[in-house]
Formats: C-alpha cells, sequence, structure tokens
C-alpha cells in the first residue's frame, strides 16, 4: 500500500484519484520547497509528509533547507514573535545578521526549481535569484498585526514573488501580489490523531489521576496568558454549580516564555480547593499519545484563547468528533460554524454557558460532534492539503477565475 | 427488465475544484457589504454562496450562505439573516441575477432598518470578501448507459456531484441539470430525466441527493 493510500480509509478513493489527476498535470514541474529547518516545528512536520506523497503520486517535489547559524535564527525568532505582534527590541544589527545570512544562502543555494516555494520569512531573501521560474511566498504565521519595522523590512521582498499563500483571511496584509488562502492541516495517521484503543485511554487517565466515570471537561494548550486557563477554571466553576464533572488543563511549558512559571502558579490558586480540576504538564516524550487520549476522553473540549494562530489542537479535538466550545478567534472561527460544528464564545459566561449546553444535551452535542467530524474530514485533512498545494502551483500558469484542465 | 441503451456519446464525469483567494476587501457593517457586493467578481459572490454551500452541505440542517451567517451571528440582524438565508442560492441560473437578489434584500432591510447601519462588527470579525479560483478537470468515470452511470455515481467525489447537480444551471443557463441533460438527449429517457431534475437538492445533503438518484436510476435497471 502506497503512503497516499492509506489515506483512502478517511476520505475515500475518489479524492485520492483527484489528487492523482492533479499530479499528472504537474508533471515536468520540479517544485522547490525551501524552508530554514528539517525537524522541529510545523512546517517541517508537515513538509516531512507532503513531499514523499507528492513524489510518490509522480510530482517532482524536493525540499531544501537553508544555511544560518545561532545568531541569525535568534534573530528569526524575535522576528517571529515581533510579526505575531509581541514587543521585542529589533536593532540594525538584528537586520544586519539577517542580511549577512541571506547573502550567504544567495550565494550557494542550488535554485532549480520550476516552482520555488518558500516557507515562512527565513529564506525569504532569496527571491533575489528570481529569473523565469515561479516563487510562492508561503506565510504560517499571523501578520495581521505586525512589528511594523520588521514587516516593512520583509515586505519589499514579499513584493517580488508571484504570489503569496496565507493560513486565515485574517493573517494577511494588503499586497499587490496574488494571496491564497490555504488552511493547515491534521494527519489522521499521526500519534496525535489516529484512533486509540479504551486500554491505552484508560491507562492515561489512570496516570494523571482523572476519574474515567466523571465527565470530562478538556482544553489542551501550552501554559500561557493567551490561551486563558485561568478563564477557562472561572467557566467551570460556574458549571460545576449545576453539573457534576472535572476539568483537566494540559499541555507544556514554553522553554522561551519566562511567563509561564508564573502563569502556572496564577492557575495552581485559582483551582485551589477543587480536586476535580487537574492541571497537567505533559512531558514532551508522551505528548502526542496522551493529548489524543485526554481529548478522545472528553465530554466537552474546550479552547478559551484570548488570541490563536489557527488553532489547530481545535481541529484536533474536531476530527474526533469532539462537541467543542471555543473563543471566536484566529482560525478557530473558519473551523467552527456557530451551532452547526461547534458553540463559539466571546467571554467566561458564554464558555460557561456553551459547556452546560452540551453536557445537558447530549444528542445536540452529539451532532455538532458529528457534523464537526465531517468538516475536518473534508476541509482540514492531509488530503485537502495536498490538493490546495497542487492547485496552487497550477494557478501560477492559469491567471484566470475558472480553470479548464 | 428493459434492454439498456449503450450510445456513443458517453457522459464523461468532471469535477470542480476549488482554491481561495484573498482580495482584501472587508465590511464591518451593512452598507460596506452592500457596496462591496455589488462591485466584487462573480467568482467572490460564487464563493460566498455555492461554494459555502458545498462546503457545509454535509452538515445538518446546513448553513445557508456566507452573508446570512455573518448578518445573523455577527451582526446579530437575525430578520437580515432569515431573509438572506432563505434565498435559493440554486435556483439562480446566473451569478448576476443572485447577486441583485442580494442586493436587494440588504437594500430593502436597510431601508425598513436604518438604525441597521449602526451597528458594526468588532476588530477580527469583519465579512472578508474571498474569491473562489476553480479548477474544472475530467474524472476517469465514464458512462455509455444507465448501469456505468449508476456504477460511477457511487464512486464519484461529492465535488462531482456538486459539479454536475448544482453548478449545471449556471454553466448552462438550463433549468436542469447535467444529469437530466444527458439521459433526456441521449438515452431519450424523459421520465428518468424529469425525475432527477425535480428532485430538491438543496434540502437534502449531498449523500441522500446521490443515494436518491442511484435509486432512480436502478429502478431502470
Amino acid at each position: 500500500m502506497t503512503e497516499l493510500d492509506k489515506y483512502i480509509q478517511f476520505v475515500g478513493q475518489p479524492i485520492v484519484d483527484d489528487l492523482k489527476l492533479l499530479a499528472e498535470r504537474l508533471k515536468g514541474k520540479a517544485i522547490q520547497n525551501i524552508n530554514s529547518t528539517r525537524f522541529g516545528g510545523g512546517v517541517a512536520e508537515i513538509l516531512h509528509r507532503v513531499v514523499p506523497i507528492l513524489q510518490e503520486i509522480g510530482v517532482d517535489a524536493r525540499w531544501d533547507v537553508i544555511e544560518g547559524n545561532d545568531r541569525f535564527f535568534n534573530v528569526t525568532k524575535k522576528f517571529h514573535n515581533a510579526l505575531h505582534g509581541r514587543s521585542e527590541k529589533i536593532g540594525a544589527k538584528d537586520f544586519e545578521i539577517f542580511n549577512e545570512v541571506g547573502r550567504e544562502n544567495i550565494k550557494n543555494m542550488d535554485i532549480y526549481g520550476d516552482i520555488v516555494f518558500v516557507h515562512d520569512p527565513q529564506p525569504i531573501q532569496l527571491i533575489k535569484r528570481k529569473k523565469k521560474n515561479k516563487w510562492i511566498w508561503r506565510c504560517h504565521i499571523d501578520v495581521s498585526h505586525p512589528n511594523k519595522k520588521v514587516w516593512d523590512f520583509l515586505e519589499k521582498f514579499v513584493y517580488s514573488y508571484d504570489s503569496s499563500v496565507f493560513s486565515a483571511p485574517g493573517f494577511s496584509q494588503k499586497l499587490p501580489i496574488r494571496q491564497f488562502l490555504i488552511s493547515p492541516s491534521i494527519d489522521p495517521l499521526s500519534d496525535k490523531n489516529k484512533v486509540l484503543e479504551q486500554r491505552q485511554i484508560d491507562n492515561v487517565l489512570n496516570k494523571y489521576g482523572i476519574d474515567k466515570k466523571l465527565p470530562i471537561i478538556c482544553q489542551i494548550s501550552r501554559i500561557d496568558y493567551l490561551k486563558d486557563p485561568v478563564g477557562v477554571i472561572e467557566a467551570f466553576k460556574m458549571v460545576r454549580r449545576y453539573n457534576k464533572c472535572q476539568l483537566v488543563l494540559a499541555g507544556n511549558k514554553s522553554l522561551d516564555d519566562p511567563e509561564s512559571d508564573k502563569v502556572l502558579a496564577e492557575v495552581k490558586k485559582a483551582a485551589k480547593g477543587m480536586p476535580e480540576v487537574h492541571a497537567l504538564l505533559i512531558p514532551p516524550e508522551h505528548n502526542d499519545i496522551d493529548i489524543n487520549a485526554l481529548q478522545s476522553a472528553a465530554s466537552v473540549v474546550v479552547q478559551k484563547s484570548i488570541r490563536e494562530g489557527f488553532g489547530l489542537v481545535v481541529t484536533e479535538a474536531l476530527w474526533k468528533g469532539k462537541p467543542v466550545v471555543a473563543s471566536a478567534v484566529g482560525g478557530i472561527a473558519l473551523q467552527i460554524k456557530h451551532r452547526y460544528s461547534g458553540l463559539l464564545c466571546n467571554s467566561i459566561e458564554g464558555c460557561a454557558f456553551g459547556i452546560k449546553q452540551l453536557l445537558n444535551s447530549p444528542a445536540y452535542a452529539t451532532r455538532l460532534g458529528e457534523n464537526a467530524k465531517e468538516n475536518v474530514r473534508r476541509n482540514f485533512l492531509l488530503t485537502r492539503h495536498l490538493r490546495d498545494y497542487m492547485l496552487l502551483f497550477l494557478s501560477l500558469y492559469n491567471p484566470e477565475g475558472i480553470v479548464y484542465l | 427488465m428493459k434492454k439498456l441503451i449503450r450510445v456513443r456519446n458517453p457522459f464523461r464525469f468532471c469535477t470542480r475544484l476549488h482554491l481561495m483567494e484573498l482580495i482584501g476587501l472587508k465590511a464591518k457593517n451593512l452598507d460596506e457589504l452592500l457596496d462591496i457586493i455589488k462591485k466584487v467578481s462573480g467568482s467572490c459572490i460564487y464563493n460566498h454562496t455555492h461554494r459555502f454551500l458545498q462546503i457545509h452541505q454535509y452538515v445538518s440542517p446546513e448553513p445557508p450562505n456566507d452573508f446570512a451567517y455573518w448578518a445573523t451571528h455577527t451582526l446579530r440582524e437575525d430578520v437580515l439573516g432569515e431573509k438572506l438565508a432563505s434565498i435559493d442560492t440554486v435556483q439562480f441560473q446566473s451569478i448576476r441575477s443572485l447577486r441583485n437578489k442580494i442586493v436587494e434584500v440588504i437594500k430593502e432591510h436597510l431601508k425598513k432598518n436604518p438604525s441597521s447601519k449602526k451597528k458594526f462588527a468588532s476588530q477580527g470579525k469583519e465579512f472578508q470578501f474571498i474569491k473562489s479560483v476553480s479548477f474544472v478537470l475530467p474524472t476517469n468515470y465514464i458512462a455509455y448507459d444507465l448501469k456505468d452511470f449508476s456504477k460511477a455515481l457511487k464512486e464519484i467525489t461529492v465535488d462531482s456531484l456538486y459539479f454536475h447537480i448544482f453548478e449545471a444551471r449556471l454553466r448552462l443557463g438550463k433549468k436542469t441539470n447535467d444529469f437530466s441533460f444527458w439521459i433526456g438527449t441521449s438515452l431519450k429517457d424523459k421520465d428518468l430525466a424529469h425525475d432527477i431534475s425535480h428532485l430538491d437538492p438543496y434540502t437534502r445533503t449531498m449523500e441522500d441527493l446521490r443515494k436518491t438518484i442511484i435509486e432512480l436510476v436502478e429502478k431502470r435497471l
């Protein structure tokens, strides 16, 4: 069985056949993906899946990585945070370091693609090597409220690309080039998303001392103010007045976030005297399976973020057919249509009300969960991502609104 | 059992795939929404009506179109939302006439409810206009007779089904769909063509629709 054929069980044969038809239209085009790292982070994770499958169906997709040093990656990390709107001190020296490594890569990188697909800001300067080939800039970051200095610096490179890609409409900027909307995706075969046996789920619940007989409300997130864990506990307090249930807040600490210890302390304080609140730090080596088990065991999944990227953790819960109550921020509104495939909320009270509704109306919760799973099946699995990427490549040669292939 | 008619001009199933393109326009209130609806390209109106329907067709009950959803859930304009929702998207034979209808409904609402102009979406919840870039491509499914046709119907994607049923009106400008057109003109089975063209695709999920058409076809086999 080929890698792609493994997805037939989730999306059906015809969807896979469509991908093969599209691949035929890309014969003879070399597609060169370029990013900054082979390991770590969502971009590398997706390229590890996408590139081999494209190759398997006959697309000449390849993947190269730029060279960089610690100083460069420290600067690009600062850029990343600044583009997300976080305050960062960025000076002339930082731009100098970025340009210096950029120049080296421009000189040394082998550019062979008919289509060069550049991911995120780190390799953005390679556009200086553009000739007659097509160049796409894939921005995985929410640049809706960027640090102006950093964006102004990067923007002039973006202008030279043929097209750009963003993950959600609100993440983009006004640009003079075409901007496509391609959502990220989840892989149903990954440890985070595969179906677990009940025994595995029970083991994880036992490990963390969670009562499997009591309904579980669960939020999976980094320990971070922006995920509003204290707000979730406040909502839980309103729910527990009427419903016997327990709350699981699970995630990990960001190593480079000095605030996470402070947030954790506030979470513990807010949960004091409530043994049914489980604030769990999941060790990285068990992360994927444990998170999967906790989501799978939940009666209601919550994502009460104040700010969110695309929110793939929500996609993962929806894929498990879970009823979700989530803030209408970032990419979440793209994934949940209120009252059709989940509940959106804007306040602690709204979050609590949504949780109570779902706990007290299991048939409604089930229907939302079924709709949500179907929505993910059609719109947020890896196969849709592959399809969109191939359409994107074809769009470079077909500027019309309707393309007959 | 009736003898199967096999024809020389087969039915070639196509599919239509979409890529979404941002056009950099967004509306905060109904006035802006109206202005932009009037000037955007047809592929943008298509995206927020037909494409929206296609994405959510499996959902029960299904949301009607992006404009209605935004009016109801963001601006809390329930009456307008209901009126926009009741526009029967698939019955329009051109994007132009559908656009005119949407404009008319919003204009009418604003005339009767001037205070609605004062409602604004909060930051991040504006209506983002997106256009749909469509790619039409023939699939490997071909039918020379009703037996082939029924077999293919069981296997094609919902995108393909949607293309032949919903979009045929837009493409052909006819009050029928591709299946009925081929069955009526090539296979000369006017009754089956009529039965399929009189199914109301709007009130069914795509899978229900597929099942019903297969049942109608298989009755002939």
